[in-house]
């Protein structure tokens, strides 16, 4: 194991992945010459060349339109967004494009291609860089969604979006790219559509992913003893396939259900988890399902005001506790 | 021209002219469900631009793309088939009219969003430039996709990467209900392209000799390594924007002066008549051939099974099963 920042740790998977397949490559807004916003290309262009690391220019239709296109002839593009709040200047070529060729073609052809979208809050970015949209991509079928929670399955995760033949969107929270973590030596795969059970426990499940998973590891920490054994806390990793199975047998084991995101609350991915709940295993609930989440509205510029709608580690230690007591 | 490229261009055409003709009668006899949109009238733009192309070389295609499946070289059973939601289609009945591929000629779909293919097009060629294959790659679009956003981000991009690319924008005067005219600024969508710093050609889209021509230039240009164009194909839709289209946007008259005067095949068979190329038994003999080929094609797809409904589940990710 090393200790690498997240950001380094998806800079290993693009190197591993250039160097083990030469159909891979990566284009973006600013990635060769700068080396990416969070630094996350630093270098690949010197050791690629300009050819397969792609500055473009600010067209994120045509980045992503022409990504389809060299997939279906016979490359493996990485496509980085820039901020995962321009997905909607593409979204015709993920909606209609992207998300249909393989099923509305009849299987004739393979897309293997990755979005790689940086979201969440981080340093006052306020509203058009700030956004979480798993949500809206989970509602459109054909794409598979991953979103890591630190430095390990950043690279583990991306190295098995560049593999896999379908279009994947890799949402990596723009907070988590300088934080450091351990990450494997060697080769490193983290599967898609796994689920990951980090801590055990009896009374409570909690899922979560990407930053806010880590609020919940704080949470946790923070309420030491009244935990142990008690809650059992769940990073999905993967948003679509959904690890239902991973979801479900823990609920049958606690009996309650917090899910934590960053993203907004209505319609999100708590929502369709407390659905898919209801429908498979209501019976097992002792207690109503709580979900955490932004309040909705566009995310404000100012500190506190940034802080009042997106979810903070006091109202995960509350929800916690209330659901340990609970009971219907 | 020799006589085995002008009957294979008359074959084309007849190819897709009956075809779609077909396409109408059994779509009004309740055959075809769907919305199909007719390519009769411009036959000769995808039976130039098509011949001057390899089989491994790209097209990408739009909701009016039956006659680039054809002139590309995709099999007509096949398309029927698909028309009629059958599990011989192309896509086994999941894509229809406005969805039909045949990715083992290049043929990367036809595409239900206006614009919607230019970009893939335009990676198509990337992808050739990269992997050095010598594959280029023609997007096929309206008028109506020139006011896209796609079309511009699409043309500057091919043009400061010099991808091997053609842009066709056929101006068939009509985008929907509206004429062209109203919705874009300029006569000539092809002087669009020194707005890019690339050739913008213009050739008249109901005479395939023109447009062999012009395309010829930009065809050569892209094998070359000299970059994308812009050939603007000046041409006519003769039918509605739609099959059952009421049309109460234009005058009857206009449509038929085209049909009277502007018919690409009509003004095909009588240059080679005049000009003694061709003769009328071995035009006869084609129309024959390719009256039975697009019966055979009607056959085929009445003959086929609708889908299991157990396929509606198969197709969306590599792996079946997964959602």
């Amino acid at each position: 194991m090393r200790e690498v920042t997240f950001a380094e740790a998806t800079l290993e998977a693009m190197r591993e992945e250039m160097a083990r397949d030469s159909r891979v490559f990566i284009m973006g807004e600013d990635i060769a010459s700068q080396g990416g916003i969070f630094g996350q290309f630093k270098g690949l262009a010197d050791q690629f060349g300009l050819e397969r690391v792609r500055d473009t220019p600010i067209s994120e239709t045509a980045i992503v339109g022409a990504g389809i296109g060299a997939a279906l002839g016979g490359l493996i593009p990485v496509i980085d967004m820039h901020f995962a709040d321009f997905l909607g200047v593409a979204m015709d070529e993920v909606l209609n494009q992207m998300s249909k060729i393989r099923y509305m073609f009849g299987g004739q052809a393979n897309l293997p291609l990755v979005l790689r979208a940086p979201d969440g809050v981080t340093r006052s970015g306020a509203a058009q860089h700030s956004q979480s949209l798993e949500a809206i991509f989970m509602h459109i079928p054909g794409t598979k969604i991953v979103a890591p929670s630190n430095a390990e399955d950043a690279k583990g995760l991306l190295k098995a979006a560049i593999r896999d033949p379908n279009p994947v969107i890799y949402f990596e929270h723009k907070d988590l790219f300088r934080r450091k973590g351990q990450v494997p030596d060697g080769e490193h795969i983290t599967p898609i559509g796994k689920a990951r059970v980090t801590r055990e426990g009896d009374s409570l499940t909690v899922v979560s992913y990407s930053r806010m998973f880590t609020e919940v590891e704080a949470a946790c920490q923070q309420l030491g003893d009244e935990v142990e054994g008690k809650v059992e806390l769940i990073d999905l990793r993967t948003i679509v396939p959904m690890d239902v199975e991973t979801i479900l047998a823990s609920v049958r084991k606690t009996h309650r259900l917090l899910i934590v995101h960053e993203a907004v609350k209505r319609g999100g991915v708590g929502a369709e988890i407390s659905a898919v709940v209801a429908e498979k295993a209501v019976e097992y609930l002792d207690a109503p399902i709580v979900r955490i989440g932004a309040k909705p509205y566009p995310i404000p510029f100012s500190p506190p005001l940034e802080r009042e709608i997106v979810p903070q580690v006091d109202e995960i230690i509350s929800a916690i506790r209330g659901l340990l007591n609970a009971r219907i | 021209m020799n006589k085995g490229t002008l009957l294979r261009w008359y074959r084309t055409m007849m190819r897709i002219r009956v075809f779609e003709e077909t396409v109408n009668e059994k779509f009004l006899a309740g055959e075809i469900p769907g919305f199909v949109h007719l390519y009769v009238g411009q036959e000769a733009v995808a039976t130039a631009i098509c011949d001057l192309l390899n089989e491994s070389d790209y097209i990408t295609s739009t909701h009016r793309g039956h006659g680039h499946a054809i002139a590309k070289g995709a099999d007509m059973k096949r398309m029927m088939a698909e028309l009629y939601g059958r599990e011989t289609g192309y896509c086994k009945g999941k894509g229809g009219s406005m969805h039909i591929a045949d990715f083992r000629i290049g043929m990367l779909g036809a595409n239900g969003v206006v614009g919607g293919g230019i970009n893939i097009a335009v990676g198509a060629a990337l992808a050739g430039k990269l992997l050095d294959n010598g594959r280029i790659a023609v997007s096929f679009f309206g008028d109506g996709a020139s006011n896209r956003g796609t079309f511009h981000e699409g043309i500057n991009m091919a043009a400061i990467w010099k991808l091997p690319v053609i842009f066709v924008c056929e101006n068939n005067q009509w985008s929907s209900t509206t004429f062209y005219r109203n919705s874009t600024a300029v006569e000539d969508i092809a002087v669009r392209a020194s707005a890019y710093g690339i050739p913008g050609l213009i050739a008249d889209g109901n005479d395939v000799f023109d447009v062999y021509e012009k395309a010829d230039e930009a065809v050569k240009r892209a094998r070359k390594g000299g970059g994308p164009s812009l050939l603007e194909v000046k041409t006519y839709r003769v039918k509605g924007h739609f099959i059952g289209d009421p049309e109460k946007y234009r005058r009857r008259e206009e449509i038929m002066e085209q049909l009277e005067n502007n018919d690409p095949i009509k003004r095909f068979v009588q240059r080679v008549t005049d000009e003694n190329l061709l003769s009328s038994e071995e035009l006869t003999q084609v129309d024959q051939e390719v009256v039975e080929e697009v019966k055979n094609a009607v056959e085929f797809a009445q003959s086929s099974p609708f889908p299991d409904s157990s396929q509606a589940y198969e197709d969306l990710f590599v792996e079946d099963g997964v959602q």
